[in-house]
């Protein structure tokens, strides 16, 4: 079986992001990089995966030269190569224009699942996975809080407000995780030294034969135009509790003049 | 005339709140651009509720009424509005950002050449073009968005961005779709469903008042007492990632960066430190509210209203207030 994890670079949420005015672009330097968090849930299915049974995992990251870090971040989990999709003309696509370079490179590879996180933690369209499964013509399982494979059958259960629902279909299948599925193990010291030394196969566009009047800023069928930062919130009304617990009738009185009982 | 798609979520046979806010909200933009509002329903139940969607603004009403639209994942409410859109004069398509919803989106988006903008928290209109108001990077920023010329316009609108208003129009004109599903419409089936929820409780992205909980609480049972206060102001419950890490309440509960993004009319964190994380799913809430013992916790930092105090001594005292004031 052979499983590909595509994965994601994101500003750290800790930090402070900025846009280009330029470009319009996240001012990718101006913060720390990071895997995004979800991706991890999806390396780690991945990884079982391979565990349990004789899966082929791969790591495939869309973005820039520099983002290769990232890469190596991702095959220390103990992913067993990867693929960098990095063209100039990639920068500045929507999350459609992602999953058509995505969807492009998965069409070369023969795999059985796409398993990626649900969402990043950036953008977070949660669009990428069931874009990049029509694209391909496969079923989108998506928000998979569990998920299990019996020959050519496959069963997830899709997170939703209330539950989840139980879904059987086939392989090959785009599949996306929430965090409720496994919980991710650390890179072990011998599996960030192996990263180093991991397959990593560098693509262009062209390489994998994606559509560059598909792509990139001036094909983005979404476009955001204008950036402000969040204005900064008034300082409220802070009470301390003496123990009493009467701290609480000051707040029912705030409560009850803002009408919220 | 052309019409203002609204795609209609509905749960138990009724449509949910945030797709009643979005009826009402295409009503608003289709009194500037002209045009008029149809909604979609997919799946048993939709003449029942010509009436409601009609009171808030549909003037007609697209209805599938085929249990296919729910016992087969995503791809017949695709094909569905596929070929609503391509059969008439569609000018854009309104739907609720919620998750399973936004992948019939992204997957409609590919097949109608359409340019998609989620999680819109209002949408106005400039030079007689709809422009859609987001929130990035957990609300750090505040975006807005519009879809390139030549593609078709899709919106998805979070809860309580509009409020859901009713008119004195009448039913909405029931039009009934055949919707022919081929094999691969069908190839990932809903075998079971299990509801979990309590269905007496709203759940956190449409609720007016949300209760959480965090690593304050201690314990599962902590949230017992969630649950009691959030029942006495009809609101829901939701769970820090600490919280829901340690397996005190549900994952679909968890707000906050990995989790999920709300802007309830107000949000009451307890035990929450209110780290950047969580902050990225709920600090976009109208009021904030937050108990907690530590003075210098961050949370305090974007509340309305903090208690520095345990949250045993003073959720207990709040709900027999709230309770009091409410005979």
């Amino acid at each position: 079986m052979k499983v590909i994890v595509p994965v994601k670079r994101v500003p750290d949420t800790a930090g402070e992001k900025k846009i280009d005015s330029e470009t319009l672009n996240t001012d990718r330097e101006s913060v720390e990089a990071v895997l995004n968090p979800v991706d991890e849930f999806a390396i780690e299915e991945a990884v079982r995966l391979k565990e349990s049974g004789d899966a082929e995992v791969i790591a495939l990251l869309v973005g820039p030269e520099s983002a290769q870090p990232i890469v190596r971040k991702a095959l220390s989990y103990g992913l067993d190569s990867a693929i960098q999709v990095t063209d100039d003309a990639i920068e500045g696509s929507d999350a459609l224009g992602v999953a058509r370079v995505i969807a492009a490179a998965l069409e070369d590879l023969e795999f059985d699942v796409v398993m990626f996180g649900n969402q990043s933690t950036d953008a977070r369209t949660c669009l990428v996975p069931a874009a990049v499964a029509e694209l391909l013509g496969l079923p989108s399982l998506t928000y998979a809080r569990h998920f299990e494979v019996d020959g050519d059958t496959v069963v997830v259960h899709r997170e939703h407000e209330e539950g989840w629902d139980v879904v059987e279909s086939t392989l090959p299948a785009v599949v996306s995780v929430v965090e409720a599925i496994n919980e991710p193990r650390y890179p072990s010291f011998k599996g960030i030294m192996a990263a180093k030394s991991k397959p990593l196969d560098t693509k262009s566009l062209a390489d994998v034969g994606a559509d560059a009047g598909q792509v990139g800023r001036d094909n983005a069928a979404a476009v955001m135009f204008e950036f402000e930062p969040r204005p900064p919130k008034e300082a409220g009304t802070i009470v301390e509790d003496d123990g009493s617990g009467e701290a609480a009738v000051q707040l029912a009185d705030w409560m009850q003049e803002k009408k919220f009982i | 005339m052309s019409e203002l798609l609204v795609l209609i979520d509905h749960s138990e046979g009724k449509p949910r709140k945030l797709s009643l806010q979005l009826v009402s909200a295409a009503k608003q933009i289709a009194g500037e651009t002209g045009e008029t509002v149809a909604a979609v329903w997919l799946g048993p139940g939709a003449s029942d509720n010509a009436e409601v969607l009609g009171k808030h603004g549909a003037e007609k009403l697209y209805a599938w009424d085929s249990q296919d639209a729910l016992d087969y994942v995503t791809l017949p409410k695709v094909a569905a509005l596929q070929q609503i859109i391509d059969e008439n004069d569609v000018s854009t398509l309104l739907f609720p950002s919620t998750n399973h919803i936004k992948d019939v989106a992204a997957r409609l988006a590919i097949r109608v050449d359409g340019g998609v903008v989620t999680d819109c928290s209002d949408l106005q209109i400039e030079d007689g073009q709809v422009v859609g108001v987001k929130e990035v990077f957990g609300g750090d920023l505040i975006t807005k968005a519009r879809v390139a010329d030549g593609k078709f316009p899709m919106w998805g609108v979070s809860s309580n961005a509009f409020t859901a208003e009713e008119g004195d129009g009448g039913a909405a004109e029931v039009v009934d779709l055949d919707v022919q599903l081929d094999d691969a419409a069908k190839g990932a089936k809903v075998t079971d469903v299990e509801k979990q929820a309590s269905a007496e409780r709203p759940d956190i992205a449409e609720a007016a008042i949300v209760v959480s909980g965090g690593r304050g609480l201690g314990e599962e049972e902590g949230f017992r007492l969630m649950e009691e206060l959030a029942d006495v102001l009809g609101g829901g419950v939701g769970a820090s990632r600490a919280a829901t890490d340690a397996g005190w309440y549900p994952h679909r509960y968890q707000i906050g960066q990995t989790g999920r993004t709300i802007s309830p009319m107000l949000y009451i964190a307890n035990g929450i430190s209110g780290a950047i994380q969580h902050r990225a799913g709920m600090q976009t809430s109208q009021n904030i509210v937050a108990v907690n013992k530590d003075p210098e916790a961050p949370i305090f930092q974007i509340t309305d209203f903090g208690v520095v105090g345990d949250l045993y001594d003073v959720v207990p005292r709040l709900i027999e207030e709230i309770k009091k004031r409410k005979e």
